[in-house]
């Protein structure tokens, strides 16, 4: 090879002056999809059995906007109770002691392993199984005694239902957590004198949540749809309130619409929030945002 | 401030001389591997103490039985005249309960190999953690406290950095720093230079002697012969599960009596 040549070859070869393809295939590909996308939403926006004027009729009406409450409600207070539960749950099942452990993942199996609707049923037909309610020590004196239909309404049944077979799931999510926390943040938390509880709350829990939140944001929105299934016993949440206008209007699909309008609408505004809540927990990762270090002391001494 | 643990052991008349340290017959296993046989050892106030030793001599296990990160499985441990994880109580001896071993480990302070600084936290906040939460020191006065530490271990400019922004040398002497924040009567260092890349080692030797020269009670388990030499008191060298000889620095690593020790020496000097 001559010597004349080879930089005019190597100066050609420059990464950095190369071309890419004309990417024909992802063009194409992209009318396609647009092409299937526009005619579906063209089907759908110009079909007269979606009544799309009763859907912008109902979806602000009073009833319905009820139920949303309902349906909010209802999954707050159910994972806020069911985190909880599942919490002490996780903990039992990382306890040194075998009774707890044993219980904790016998729980875990009766109310991961049967269906939420048959749970929900059983909650709401506990009066037939058991008709008082009582407090007092097992096979001795009872304190004080209740009519178990007066205690298990409707709506503390959806809460039981609901909350306790979320605990199960929670409780597995933050076992997974806890166990992601690197061994050596126990030992010094330990080390240091804090006792269980402050190690927990301070030291792992805060790294723990890292792992947590995403597939906690998961059963949120699980659970948001999940509460549609107190509509069987007789729970005015949003879909319970949408049937309740369709029964009378006989306009099944548009109050339908309402209901799965309403529940996008939600779950998008908690994707965003989860997007929030995991940048929170990352800070301190590598490549999240550095702030500028303020010195607060002038000079050094040593 | 004063130390309501300590009280105890300080006015009692027959324990003023006592050791700050007192370890006997110490024994360790894990399944079938004895790790500990039988360790003694005195550390007294103010003392700067080297546990050298091959991998696997026990040193890391036995410095972990003295603020019970480990369980020993026989003897005692008696750190300020108060018996680590245990109460004799009209002749019997009770395990304590966790709270009470919690209350224990409070001001003995440790820096690990790994350095184990919280990650959620910046380095202020790390720093300040135990003295806030369970020495109850009010949080202006804790974070003085803290910001003159990191001037002493040489990163005041660090405060409000987190610890993954760091060096591991800089990891390492908050880590310091968060040990001395607690204002211990006793630290233990289980291998402080050994997770940190070679040039690294030199800042956090420095500052490590920085403190044996105040008067710090420390016991060190290092492979860092040239701390052992400069900065101890008495140098322990262990083998085996066992304390094969100790003395003054100068007369163990010098002039080794056991041939055990004089093996090791030859191989890591």
């Amino acid at each position: 090879m001559s010597a004349a040549v080879q930089p005019v070859l190597a100066d050609a070869r420059d990464v950095s002056r190369a071309h890419r393809p004309f990417p024909i295939g992802r063009i194409a590909l992209w009318a396609i999809v647009v092409g299937v996308f526009a005619q579906a939403f063209w089907a759908i926006a110009h079909n007269k059995n979606f009544e799309w004027h009763v859907v912008a009729q109902w979806f602000t009406a009073d009833s319905i906007l009820r139920g949303l409450g309902v349906t909010l409600g209802l999954t707050v207070v159910s994972m806020v109770i069911g985190t909880a539960i599942g919490l002490l749950l996780a903990m039992g099942r990382l306890s040194e002691d075998p009774l707890l452990r044993s219980l904790s993942a016998l729980y875990i199996w009766f109310f991961r392993g049967t269906p939420l609707l048959v749970q929900l049923l059983f909650w709401y037909n506990m009066s037939t199984l058991f008709p008082t309610i009582s407090i007092g020590i097992p096979f001795g004196p009872t304190f004080a005694s209740w009519p178990t239909n007066d205690v298990i309404t409707p709506l503390t049944a959806a809460i039981a239902g609901l909350s306790l077979n979320e605990a199960a799931y929670m409780a597995e999510i933050i076992r997974g957590g806890l166990l992601s926390v690197d061994r050596g943040q126990y030992e010094t938390a330990d080390a240091f004198g804090m006792t269980r509880w402050r190690a927990l709350r301070r030291i792992i829990i805060p790294q723990a949540m890292r792992s947590i939140v995403p597939p906690s944001g998961n059963q949120l929105i699980s659970m948001i749809k999940a509460t549609s299934l107190v509509s069987v016993i007789a729970m005015g949440d949003l879909l319970y309130s949408a049937q309740a206008v369709y029964n009378r209007t006989f306009e099944v699909i548009p109050l339908l619409m309402v209901a799965v309008l309403w529940y996008l609408l939600v779950t998008s505004i908690l994707n965003v929030g989860q997007s929030a809540i995991e940048r929170y927990y990352a800070r301190g990762e590598r490549g999240a945002a550095s702030r500028t270090p303020a010195p607060t002391v002038a000079g050094e001494t040593l | 401030m004063t130390m309501t643990g300590l009280s105890r052991a300080s006015l009692a008349p027959d324990t003023v001389a006592a050791p700050l340290v007192r370890a006997r017959n110490v024994h360790k296993s894990f399944g079938a591997n004895e790790v500990l046989k039988g360790i003694d050892l005195d550390v007294g106030q103010g003392e700067v103490v080297v546990i050298l030793g091959p991998s696997g001599s026990g040193k890391s296990t036995f410095l972990r039985c003295i603020n019970q990160l480990e369980k020993m499985d026989r003897g005692s441990i008696e750190v300020a005249g108060e018996q680590i994880g245990y109460e004799l109580r009209d002749g019997r001896l009770l395990a304590l309960s966790p709270r009470a071993v919690a209350r224990q480990r409070r001001r003995i302070g440790m820096v690990f190999q790994q350095f184990n600084l919280y990650p959620h936290m910046t380095v202020l906040q790390n720093v300040v953690e135990a003295p806030i939460g369970i020495h109850g020191v009010p949080r202006a006065e804790a974070e003085a406290y803290a910001m003159e530490l990191l001037v002493k271990v040489g990163l005041p400019e660090k405060a409000h950095a987190y610890p993954r922004q760091l060096s591991g040398g800089q990891q390492q002497r908050v880590a310091i720093a968060r040990a001395l924040a607690i204002k211990p009567r006793l630290i233990l260092f289980d291998e402080p230079t050994s997770a940190l890349d070679p040039e690294l080692v030199g800042e956090v030797l420095e500052t490590m002697r920085g403190l044996a020269d105040q008067g710090l009670t420390m016991i060190v388990v290092t492979h860092e012969i040239g701390f052992a030499r400069e900065a101890a008191d008495r140098v322990v060298f262990m083998d085996g599960g066992v304390v094969v000889e100790q003395g003054r620095p100068e007369d163990v690593l010098v002039n080794p009596r056991q041939p055990r020790t004089r093996a090791f020496l030859a191989r890591v000097i």
